[in-house]
């Protein structure tokens, strides 16, 4: 095919070739990749915040280009938002005015009710909320503006650790009629075991997607049982897994709430743990104690809120494997963020939700 | 590209097969496969491929090891309701699981660790009876028993996790399940349970060694390779009538570090590392949850896990509103 000529002058004049193309080859991508870091800088940059004593491995890194994107929902919601209306003294009330008034906001003024019946319409995704007074959504309701008013009320330690923040139907609903990451009792996993082996190795969102059990939620932010494993002495006496003794089942279980509080926050371990003394109160962060008040919240959220739901509920919102009622745990309302919305104050503009009492308008 | 750089054996030596020696014990009798030639397994061993010595050991320690897997295999089978798909797609997460810890030292149910139990037992006689012919081959062929005691540290181990620690604990739900990422978690759990195991000193001593034997044994084999070409692969005739590939790789490190093993000593240093991998990990497993229930609290006590001096200044850390560009 090569002319003859070529191929001699080829034969005769030998030369290594290799060893220079992946020489310039090398050189010059080294070269590109340099000028190109130094015209546009590091294109994964990153940014940390720390959280525990240098050394300690304590922080937590996010891309730049991550943290430049604020949540998509903030957005949404300052949309739904509006400014109370001060009562100005003898203004006609909601209970008159309007009919199937939910428990508790009847002494709202007409205008403050509209404007919150509207949000609420909004937040939930449901257009004729509180229209029918036999509708099973309206019986919710009652009882989640309850829950609402006793969440801003009695666990602002919690929703306002840092600042005001509060929570709305929004914080959980997102305008969707049922909340997403709302979880139902998935256990056991399998029929053909018992004991622990039927609670675990199985890929459930639950777990996190790992091997560790699935009935964390249910055991801890049910159940409220012990969520701690680690004995306080150096030497202890009994048997783990027996009289009160954790075992490494429960350490297991343990670890799978963690994981999954942990990627509900978009955070890790240290967030709130030095993980070389997970145990030891002294050398957790602050927001160890903002996530006890909020594990204890969920707890009382539902028992006292969201498990009765199952008498009101259609079986289709009902869970899938017990006909359980949804519950909350933290995703539902954080979402992937440290703080839900990103620490956006929802509850500012709507005193109507903050306190089961007449609300302050600051007038 | 030299020869020597190369991941792969370079030379292969194919001829008639080697059947190897028959002697007193009537060895040949138990040998079976006929010996055939693979260029494949060439690259990465020896191209000829059996005979195959088996035994009484053999066939003991073949039958109870696949009998166990079966066990553990069907259990996880039915866990996924005999469905093969799941089984692949959770393949990784599935176990035979020990027994629930109220059952402690009893016989549990065969479906809360009753098939664990039997499993663990056929993998004991299994690795038992395995144990057993690396001693009787090396006895038959009087070979030293370095192989079987050099087995024996990693059994002691095995035996440490399944069945002392279990027994000393008075529950076999402190044994390891029998999955992919279950036993994985079961070692984090572990360490977390028991207050953080980097702090117990016999995990740090069997580390060492880990990484330690990590160390010799890439110091060893580049130095053997680098000096091949010298006749430094020829190691058994180095020990005995020292060449210019011993002198050369001695005086390099020598050189390098000021000391050097020799062609016989750098072996043991290598078994013994290997070797206390396992036995100072099984020490250190032994004691956690027995003599030691918090190994960081434990640490404390004998004043090797530091406090940190003064405030842990989180009001310099920097707020999250800041971190997310969202200050007000």
């Amino acid at each position: 095919m090569l002319p003859d000529w070529f191929s001699k002058w080829n034969r005769e004049n030998p030369t290594d070739v290799e060893r220079p193309a992946i020489i310039v080859g090398a050189v010059g991508v080294a070269v590109i990749a340099v000028v190109a870091l130094m015209f546009w800088g590091q294109p994964f940059a990153t940014d940390s915040l720390q959280s525990g004593p240098r050394g300690s491995g304590m922080e937590r890194v996010e891309f730049k280009s991550d943290l430049a994107r604020p949540d998509p929902t903030i957005e949404a919601f300052l949309s739904s938002t509006s400014t109370p209306v001060p009562p100005q003294g003898g203004d006609e009330t909601a209970g008159a005015a309007r009919e199937n008034v939910p428990p508790g906001l009847e002494n709202l003024t007409v205008e403050n009710y509209d404007r919150l019946l509207a949000a609420m319409r909004d937040w939930t995704g449901i257009p004729d909320l509180f229209d029918d007074a036999d509708s099973y959504q309206t019986a919710v309701g009652h009882v989640m503006i309850s829950m609402t008013r006793n969440i801003n009320e009695n666990w602002d330690g919690h929703v306002s650790a840092n600042k005001e923040v509060g929570v709305t139907c929004y914080t959980c609903h997102r305008g969707q009629e049922v909340p997403s990451d709302v979880w139902f009792k998935a256990t056991p996993v399998n029929k053909a075991s018992q004991g622990w082996s039927s609670v675990q190795n199985r890929v459930t969102p639950l777990s996190s997607f790992t091997s560790l059990p699935s009935d964390a939620l249910e055991a801890y932010l049910l159940d409220s049982e012990t969520i701690g494993v680690h004995d306080l002495e150096s030497r202890v006496a009994g048997i783990p897994g027996k009289d009160d003794f954790p075992g490494i089942q429960h350490a297991e279980r343990t670890f799978a709430l963690m994981n999954y509080v942990a990627n509900s926050l978009g955070v890790n371990c240290t967030f709130c743990h030095n993980t070389r003394a997970f145990y030891d109160g002294s050398q957790v962060t602050p927001q160890w104690g903002t996530e006890s008040l909020g594990i204890q919240m969920v707890q009382e959220l539902n028992n006292d809120y969201l498990v009765p739901l199952a008498g009101l509920l259609p079986p289709e919102r009902l869970g899938p494997v017990h006909g359980d009622a949804p519950k909350a745990a933290c995703k539902t309302c954080h979402k992937g963020y440290q703080q839900p919305l990103q620490g956006t104050n929802v509850i500012g503009d709507w005193p109507e939700l903050a306190t089961s009492d007449a609300p302050d308008y600051g007038n | 590209m030299a020869e020597y750089q190369n991941i792969f054996t370079q030379v292969q030596v194919q001829g008639p097969p080697e059947l190897g020696m028959d002697n007193e014990n009537n060895m040949a009798a138990e040998r079976f496969i006929k010996p055939f030639y693979s260029k494949l397994v060439g690259w990465i061993g020896n191209a000829q491929i059996g005979p195959i010595y088996l035994g009484w050991t053999g066939m003991v320690s073949a039958a109870t090891f696949i009998l166990c897997m079966n066990i553990i295999g069907i259990n996880m089978l039915a866990q996924v309701n005999w469905s093969i798909p799941e089984f692949l797609r959770q393949g990784f997460w599935l176990a035979l699981e020990p027994p629930s810890p109220e059952y402690g030292l009893k016989i549990p149910p065969l479906q809360d660790g009753g098939w664990y139990i039997i499993a663990s037992f056929l993998l004991l006689v299994s690795v038992c009876t395995w144990w057993l012919r690396t001693y009787l081959l090396a006895e038959q062929h009087k070979m030293g028993k370095h192989v079987a005691w050099a087995f024996a540290s990693a059994i002691w181990l095995f035996l440490v996790l399944g069945l002392f620690r279990p027994i000393l604990m008075g529950s076999w739900s402190e044994a390891v399940p029998y999955g992919i990422f279950p036993h994985l978690d079961w070692t984090t759990a572990f360490s977390i349970r028991y207050g953080n195991l980097y702090y117990n000193p016999f995990h740090c001593l069997s580390i060492v060694f880990l990484y330690g034997s990590v160390l010799l044994f890439a110091m060893h084999g580049a130095t053997i390779l680098a000096v091949t070409r010298f006749g430094g692969d020829r190691e058994l005739e180095q020990i005995v009538d020292r060449g210019t590939a011993s002198e050369r790789a001695a005086l390099f490190w020598r050189w390098t570090m000021g000391f050097n093993a020799t062609m016989e000593g750098i072996h043991r240093w290598a078994w013994w590392f290997a070797v206390l991998t396992p036995i100072t990990g099984g020490i250190g497993i032994l004691l956690t949850g027995t003599v030691v229930d918090n190994w960081f609290i434990w640490a404390q006590e004998h004043n090797f896990a530091p406090m940190y001096d003064g405030a842990y200044g989180y009001e310099n850390y920097g707020s999250y509103e800041a971190f997310i560009g969202r200050e007000e």
